[in-house]
């Protein structure tokens, strides 16, 4: 990696360290509130959920700017300096204000509404630096395609995320919480676009060989991805009462990714000869558990679009199961595959600990989620209340957040292989 | 595929979203409740506080305590100022002022009038959607 990418790529690394420590405290605290007084809870989450978001797109961002520079396409490359520093700068602003008690209150962006303008300048500083790179590139691989869909797609839903601050969006709650979790779904798609334009470049240099990004199957579950990134956002909020045909468009859409599962199971067998190929590659190993965690996550999302199940399971943990599947399972194991693609390949004890320690702890994890989501869901239509609820689903959450705590373990060890392979080079 | 097909597919996309957004921006989500001055004062007193870290609004936002939608037709006005005032054990006391108090109270009781969260009373398609029917009068 060179330069900008690589910075981005510190960063990120550096967001994720803090990150899995506030997590950490934040799960403590979960079931001891007391624990770190000086760090609430209403503090300690909203400082998890934006430095894990940080690691996301610090990464995602990382292998653009990897592509823009080992191809020698990128251009203004002071302004891509100016844009890590801009990105850098607004985010240990918001850290700082959170610390200070200041917040914008919002579901993950919970910072005041003030840091919005550096962070939409900063997105449009890497839009501009971006088309003006690739512009001349002719016949688009299918990634090129997500991530300008990626790039697009976050300034227009992050500008959709704060219509609250507009009266007209404000004046009335079912308007102003259905469109802040339409902007959050598609949100969330515009990094997936990063994520997984980053992962099918990877793919591409390690089989050294662009058939598949630039085939026609590619490109048809790439447009599969946009309508659901479009359309299907409204399973967030089925019990929010607004239009029924919103709800019968997402449902209808969300089914089209039964295609896309379809497609994962079709393309097993082929996997597992790749795997022969490549198993000792880290980045590799690293890419087919991410494989086995999108087929997870997308049958955990094509069953909570079912609006007869997401009645059941709305508000509890298996929604947080489906998020930290996504944003653990795929996303932070791809940009892993990517970062350590930059590093030997050799597999140490230490790299095999880490890994099979955090695939393991994570299902261990997302299983305890979704039973107490579903024990909650079961609880709340059975007219239990809350506190009853809460004793029920205790021990579970118990064993969630001891897995939760080895995950923690895990991770940290893929940091550290991470950074002793890098010594190594 | 061709690029003049792939760029079709995507503009096809675009406008349609852009018709969807129109839709959603406007009609989707009418209400016949506006919200009044105190409410909205109210709803930015519960974003100051970052209430969402710890609960929900329709179902949507942190599980640490219970959603909040429907508290105030649910438990009533003194059970929610006595929440704030005193805290819990899982829940800080927040240092509020009275008319900081006053404007969440506000807010509670608008959201509460706008539906209710988890209608119990409901029922299925054979195409797996759900009919809500009026909410129970125990909650109105």
């Amino acid at each position: 990696m060179i330069r900008t990418s690589r910075l981005f790529a510190q960063s990120g690394l550096i967001t994720l360290c803090i990150g899995l420590l506030f997590g950490l405290i934040a799960a403590i605290q979960f079931i001891s509130p007391d624990f770190l007084s000086g760090i609430p809870f209403y503090k300690a989450r909203p400082l998890h959920v934006s430095l894990v978001v940080s690691w996301i797109f610090s990464v995602g961002i990382s292998a653009c700017y990897s592509y823009l520079e080992e191809k020698s396409l990128l251009r203004f490359k002071t302004l891509s300096l100016i844009h890590w520093g801009l990105y850098n700068i607004t985010f240990v602003g918001i850290i700082i204000s959170f610390f200070l008690g200041s917040f914008g209150g919002r579901e993950y962006w919970a910072f005041a509404p003030a840091f919005v303008f550096p962070i939409l300048l900063s997105w449009i500083l890497f839009a501009i630096i971006f088309f003006a790179s690739v512009i001349k590139v002719k016949d688009w691989p299918v990634y090129l395609w997500m991530w300008a869909t990626g790039i697009i797609i976050f300034i227009y839903t992050f500008c959709e995320a704060n219509t609250w601050t507009i009266d007209y969006f404000s004046n009335s709650a079912v308007r102003e919480i259905s469109i802040q979790w339409k902007a959050y779904g598609s949100l969330v798609g515009s990094w997936n676009m990063l994520v997984y334009g980053t992962a099918i470049y990877l793919m591409e240099k390690i089989s050294q060989s662009d058939t598949y990004s630039k085939s026609r199957i590619a490109f048809i579950l790439y447009f599969i991805g946009l309508t659901n990134l479009f359309f299907n956002w409204a399973h967030h909020v089925y019990p929010v009462p607004l239009s029924e045909n919103i709800r019968l468009l997402a449902y209808g859409i969300s089914m089209t990714e039964l295609l896309i599962l379809g497609r994962i199971i079709w393309k097993w067998k082929s996997n597992l000869q790749e795997n022969k190929a490549f198993k000792n590659m880290n980045s590799y190993a690293l890419m087919v558990s991410s494989d086995f965690w999108v087929f997870f996550n997308l049958l955990l999302a094509i069953l909570i679009s079912i609006p007869v199940i997401n009645f059941f399971i709305h508000g509890t943990h298996v929604v947080v199961a489906h998020a930290m599947g996504s944003t653990i399972g795929i996303n932070s194991l791809i940009l892993f595959a990517y970062l350590y693609y930059h590093k030997q390949q050799t597999r140490t004890k230490l790299f095999n600990t880490a890994y099979h320690l955090t695939n393991w702890s994570l299902g261990i994890f997302l299983t305890g989620l979704i039973l107490s989501g579903t024990l909650k869901g079961m609880a709340r239509h059975q007219g239990e209340n809350y506190y009853q609820i809460v004793q029920t689903i205790e021990p579970y959450i118990h064993s969630t957040l001891l897995s939760g705590c080895i995950l923690f373990i895990g991770i940290t060890l893929l940091i550290i292989s991470y950074f002793r392979s890098s010594q190594a080079n | 595929m061709s690029l003049s097909r792939k760029r079709g597919i995507l503009i096809c996309l675009v406008i349609l979203y852009l018709v969807a957004n129109y839709f959603v921006y406007t009609s989707a989500t009418a209400t016949t409740e506006p919200i009044n001055d105190s409410a909205r004062s109210g709803r930015l007193v519960f974003q100051k506080y970052n209430c969402v870290a710890c609960h929900q609004i329709y179902g949507l936002g942190g599980h640490m305590g219970p959603d909040l939608t429907n508290v105030m037709t649910e438990k009533g006005e003194p059970y929610v100022r006595s929440f704030v005032e005193n805290g819990t054990q899982r829940m800080p006391k927040f240092e509020m002022s009275t008319q900081e108090l006053d404007d969440l109270v506000s807010y509670f009781d608008y959201l509460g009038k706008t539906s209710e969260y988890q209608n119990s009373n409901y029922s299925f398609t054979w195409y797996g959607t759900v009919n809500q029917q009026e909410p129970t009068e125990k909650k109105l």
